[in-house]
């Protein structure tokens, strides 16, 4: 892939943030093309037949979201994510920074697919400055006729606008997000409906993540035969993986669908630093599940179908990578407190389960717990799973659960020590 | 009287034409970070201006404030550091950076300077955990990142600071 990337173009072609430059290589080609010789629902069904799944966290097939648009009810939007807020994911801010114009269209094409003339780019409130340059670079669309009105001599019309969060995890989901939009608190809505029946104002809305969007102006210019060349059979494509945590070099690196935790972490990665040896893998960021790094655990393809078989999700592909000076006690207590810090407080079992879960983990990483401490934590962790309205009370327990299961020597550790030690991290390299 | 509205008409205007009319509620993030401007946090006479122009009640607004963590309502150290120390950042020596650049400072997490000019703050996922340590600074004016740091480099930028502060004093 080295030379050829499809999303972080701008690492073969930094001049491509500027508009003329992203022209000259094709840039709102696509665009053009989709408004003044297809149909909307044509964009769809190429989308669909692409196999492009959310590259967010869920892995929804794109197209098919696209297509369950209630057409009964207008306008229509579309929302961006640009939330990026999981511990480990930063890959959006890169898009976003390096080729905003493919995203952009992106965004763009996908408006004109599902029909709206307005079009939101949700960012976190801490990418100020990126909101910044995305707001320039829509007044240069304008100005050259890529936004606006009646685009391209047909009656087809766009807008596209930013809109800063101001610092909440939660506003990730996208009902929350949604929430915040209209400016209330980011809390999630109970589900279905879904955004695209009632969305945005209670309007049909399709909400899609900056990698996802960013990758459809390829799909529209090139077709879903080409975009099926990459990845496996049910994921394809590519996907940048945020590498981070133990590894020589941490960044992101876009790769096709199916690479192995080994290709990345030590052909890509160059390993992990001082001689260590890897202990677990986090690949979809804090809120994963802990994967033993066992040789058969890094031979596994990274893609949605085959992460699950380690007893973990592919999600946005955050890869964490855990050395064997971590205890995994310690883990799970900094995992716990992000979780009680970004729970919105709107479901019960998340918002005391959190808070609890954070009381126990101090206890067990300061050395001060007893083994039926753990088996609390665990008993806590288990009666959140299901109960609430979005992810984030799942995606809480998801270390905890799993690293008392396979760790379960490291809170032995710490739990059962005649003098208990309080564990912490050795210090960085 | 909105004072907001007298000192802002412009940027109103803008922040208000970007959602449906009958949605002006919409407009209540862009707005606070606007009345934050100034002094850094938002002042109860804006929380009266914001509810003003968009129809909503006090409570509405000051709920908003309340909810997200980048909206304050009460005056600081004029530069937040703002670091993270979550996992992928701790597993990059982040906590110990913190510790140190407050022990430098004489400062604990969540205190200001005796100048005003820093508060140290903790803060999650800033998404540029291959860049830790890493903080972000909030003023007024918005936020700026910088990666790959060492305490070294965050006290320099401190004392460019200071400097700064000193002339303007200094007039």
């Amino acid at each position: 892939m080295e030379g050829k990337h499809l999303l972080l173009r701008h690492r073969d072609n930094p001049g491509i943030k500027d508009l003329d430059e992203y022209r000259r290589l094709g840039g709102f080609q696509a665009f053009r093309k989709a408004v003044t010789s297809m149909q909307p629902q044509e964009v769809t069904e190429i989308v669909k037949a692409s196999g492009l799944r959310g590259r967010g966290g869920a892995g929804f097939p794109t197209g098919l979201k696209w297509s369950f648009m209630d057409n009964k009810n207008w306008p229509h939007y579309v929302v961006a994510n640009a939330d990026e807020s999981e511990p480990g994911t930063f890959k959006d801010r890169e898009i976003m920074e390096g080729n905003p114009f493919q995203f952009l269209e992106g965004v763009a094409i996908t408006a004109y697919a599902n029909q709206a003339n307005v079009a939101y780019i949700y960012l976190r409130g801490e990418f100020w400055h990126i909101a910044h340059q995305l707001d320039q670079r829509i007044a240069e669309m304008e100005d050259a006729g890529l936004l606006g009105e009646r685009l391209f001599g047909t009656d087809y019309s766009l807008r596209i606008y930013t809109h800063l969060g101001a610092g909440a995890y939660i506003c990730g989901e996208e009902t929350a997000l949604l929430e915040s939009l209209e400016g209330k608190l980011g809390q999630p809505r109970l589900r279905p409906p879904f955004p695209p029946s009632f969305g945005l104002y209670g309007k049909p809305t399709v909400v899609n993540n900056v990698e996802t969007l960013t990758n459809v102006p390829l799909i529209i210019e090139r077709g879903a035969d080409w975009f099926r060349t990459y990845g496996t059979e049910k994921s394809p494509g590519v996907k940048i993986f945020s590498l981070s945590g133990h590894v020589n070099k941490p960044g992101n690196y876009e790769l096709p669908l199916g690479t192995t935790f080994r290709q990345l972490i030590f052909d890509h990665g160059g390993g992990i630093p001082g001689g260590r040896q890897i202990k677990a893998i986090m690949p979809a960021g804090a809120s994963s599940s802990l994967i033993v790094a066992t040789e058969e655990a890094l031979d596994t393809p990274m893609d949605y179908e085959s992460v699950p078989r380690v007893g973990a999700q592919l999600g946005s592909a955050s890869v964490i990578v855990i050395d064997d000076s971590v205890n995994i006690a310690w883990l799970i207590n900094k995992t716990i407190h992000f979780f009680k810090h970004e729970s919105c407080g709107k479901c019960t079992p998340c918002r005391e389960g959190t808070f609890w879960m954070m009381h126990l983990t101090d206890r067990i990483a300061a050395g001060k717990a007893a083994w039926e401490d753990v088996e609390l934590l665990r008993d806590v962790a288990s009666q959140i799973k299901g109960k609430c309205l979005c992810a984030l009370g799942e995606f809480s327990i998801e270390a905890v659960l799993s690293g008392i299961e396979r760790f379960e020597a490291d809170f032995r550790q710490v739990a059962q020590a005649e003098e208990s030690q309080p564990v912490s991290m050795p210090a960085a390299d | 009287m909105n004072l907001l509205a007298e000192k802002y008409p412009e940027e109103i205007q803008t922040i208000l034409q970007k959602y449906p009319d009958d949605q002006r509620r919409s407009a209540v993030m862009p707005l606070l970070y606007l009345a934050q401007r100034e002094h850094g946090y938002v002042t109860k006479q804006s929380i009266e201006d914001i509810a003003e122009i968009l129809e909503i009640t006090s409570t509405d607004v000051a709920s908003i404030i309340g909810f997200y963590s980048l909206y304050y309502d009460a005056p600081n150290g004029k530069y937040r550091i703002q670091v993270c120390t979550d996992l992928p950042c701790a597993l990059r020596g982040a906590e110990e950076f913190l510790e140190k650049l407050c022990e430098n400072l004489g400062i604990r997490v969540g205190e200001t300077t005796p100048d005003g000019l820093v508060t140290v703050e903790q803060v999650m996922c800033l998404a540029g955990c291959d860049k830790a340590p890493l903080f972000q600074v909030q003023t007024g004016d918005g936020l700026t990142y910088y990666e790959n740091q060492t305490v070294n480099s965050a006290l320099e930028l401190i004392e460019r600071w200071r400097k700064q502060q000193g002339g303007k004093d200094g007039r």
